[in-house]
Parts: structure tokens; sequence; C-alpha cells
């Protein structure tokens, strides 16, 4: 049994429980995956697979030693690669293997890993939802960050201050959310609620570590 | 492709019984499940179709009647088990996408021209 799964995040919509509920989900096309390697503590010092996903690439834009390392696995079309650690002599799985969405059925508890949107240079209210001041009625204060320390002691601004700056474009982790459904025939994942970053975008999903 | 296997993996979700083909200013009834206590009965909701939402498994339709003299709009999601069937009852021959203007108007000025 794999740990997980990589995929790509196809987009959101809704749909409907038989008792008429309504859920969020969002599509993920996941897999099919390849074993690229097999890390064991013997040889690398911890247990872990390291995961491919199998799609178009061209053979021009995969360098050459990435070549001869997918090539050990059998595969050539690889754009993804991630590791995932394995718990204690729980792996079965060797180099070369394949990880299909079939692993997972519906009602599992998976998390979801990805890359957020990239917001740009954001201020305060955005980025660190600040409230910002009224918008009207002579207000003068707006979308300012306000005071940031006080004068002469300390006479900086301590580390850490929340700031205006780039935000997004980070790993973000959504824990425990369910599958609703399983496609094994074109490897699609319907999981409950939203995961990060962009339609088209990266993702690991991940059973549930807790 | 993507786009295919997305179509057949919602295709589930879809309602067995399609609905009738329906546009905007057509006046339709819509039967909706109500349930009371352990029993199931269907309600009936009759107006003009003023507006169409979002596509695909999440669309829905906001219809207008006048009852007793009063506008009232129901918004339907038309995909959800709740709506168990709508009957077309006469088509409207109408130039926009979205009927809000009727909510201004009443009586015969509210009327439609039928569709050919």
């Amino acid at each position: 049994m794999s740990p997980g799964i990589l995929g790509k995040k196809i987009g959101m919509t809704q749909v409907f429980r038989p008792d008429g509920q309504v859920v969020p989900v969002t599509l993920v096309k996941a897999g099919p995956c390849v074993v690229v390697q097999r890390k064991t503590p013997v040889t690398d010092g911890y247990d872990a697979i390291q995961l491919g996903l199998v799609e178009f690439a061209k053979t021009k834009n995969v360098t050459k030693p990435r070549q001869g390392h997918f090539q050990k696995a059998g595969v050539d079309g690889v754009r993804f690669v991630r590791e995932l650690r394995l718990d204690n002599g729980a792996g079965d799985l060797k180099t070369g293997d394949r990880v299909l969405v079939d692993e997972f059925k519906p009602n599992d508890i998976v998390d979801v890993i990805g890359v957020s949107k990239g917001r740009g240079f954001t201020g305060l209210v955005k980025r660190h939802h600040f409230k910002g001041g009224p918008a009207t009625h002579g207000s003068m204060f707006h979308r300012a960050p306000g005071s940031i320390g006080a004068s002469s002691f300390p006479s900086r601004v301590f580390p850490g201050m929340k700031m205006a700056g780039h935000s997004g474009v980070q790993k973000v982790t959504i824990r425990n959310l369910e599958v609703v459904e399983v496609d094994a025939e074109d490897n699609v994942l319907m999981v409950k609620g939203a995961i990060p970053g962009p339609n088209g975008g990266y993702v690991v999903v991940r059973r549930a570590k807790r | 492709m993507i786009q295919a296997a997305l179509q057949k993996v919602l295709s589930k979700y879809q309602r067995a019984q399609k609905h009738p083909d329906f546009h905007i200013g057509d006046t339709i009834r819509v039967h909706v499940k109500i349930k009371e206590g352990d029993k199931e009965r269907l309600q009936a909701f009759e107006g003009t179709v003023i507006s169409r939402n979002n596509t695909g498994l999440g669309e829905t339709i906001t219809v207008r009647k006048a009852s007793f003299g009063h506008g009232v709009e129901r918004i339907f999601p038309v995909n959800a088990p709740v709506v168990d069937h709508i009957d077309l009852i006469r088509t409207g021959r109408v130039r926009r996408a979205k009927l809000y203007y009727l909510r201004n108007l009443k009586g015969k000025a509210a009327r439609l021209r039928e569709r050919e």
C-alpha cells in the first residue's frame, strides 16, 4: 500500500449525495505514478519511496541525469517527482512499481499538499488579514499598517513584524479531507473541499497523518 | 482529454431523467419534493425563468411569479435531487439573458410574447 499518490488539480465543482446534501468537491487527476526510487534505512538512512507522476514529457527537456534515474524505473515521461516517507517496515513497494488511484476508496481521509497561488506583492489587509480603516466619513486611514512600534525605545522595528510583501507560492498542506469518489478508469480522485494551487497545479495526495 | 474524463466522472451525478429544454423567459412548473414528518409530497412552483446561473452540476435558475399581487422569486438548483421534475408550460420571446427588468413591472406590462 502506497502512503500517497501524486496528481494534478483539475478544478472544483459540487455534487449531490443520495440524501440530497450538496458537497463541494475538487477533482484531481491522480496517477498513474511509478516508484522511481526506493530508499531504505540501509542505503539512505530512512525508509521512503520516490514517486513520479507519469505524463508526457519532452525528452529534450529531461536532463540526462534524470533520464538515467527514471530509466531504472522503466519510465521516461515523468515531470513531477516527490518523496513520501514510509512507516517502519510498512513498504512492500519496489522501484518500478505502479501506484494507481484505486489505492484509495471513498470515505478515506487524506492530506493534500500543494503550492498556493501567487499573489505578488500584497498589502497587509490581504496578506495578514488586518482589518483596515473606514472607507468614508473623513477617515484618512484606509489600508495602511498603522503603528509598527514605539519611539526612542527601542529605536528599531522588531523582527517578525507583519508587513506588506510577497505572498502566496508557499507549500500548503490541507489536512483530513474526505475522498468522495474514485474513478480508477480515468485516474480521477474526488476530494471534499478546496485544495491549494491553481487548476493544473501539481499536488501530493497523502494518507492522513492524524 | 481531461474534459472528456471529467464529463464521464460527473455524469454519474447527473440526474437520470433530463429536464425539458427550457430557456430564459419560458414559463415552467417546478415540482419540489417536500418532507412532512416521514411523508414526502410534491409542491409545484409555476413562474417565469428570469435567470440561469452557473453551469454543470451547480446550475441554478431563478423563477419568478406573481402571487396575490406580490412578486415571488425562488432559486432552484436544477440538478438537486429535491427538484423532482420540471414541466414546460409556455415559451417566451425575450432578448436578454437576465430578465431582472420584470421586477419593476406588474400585471399586463409583465407579460411576455410567445416564441415561434
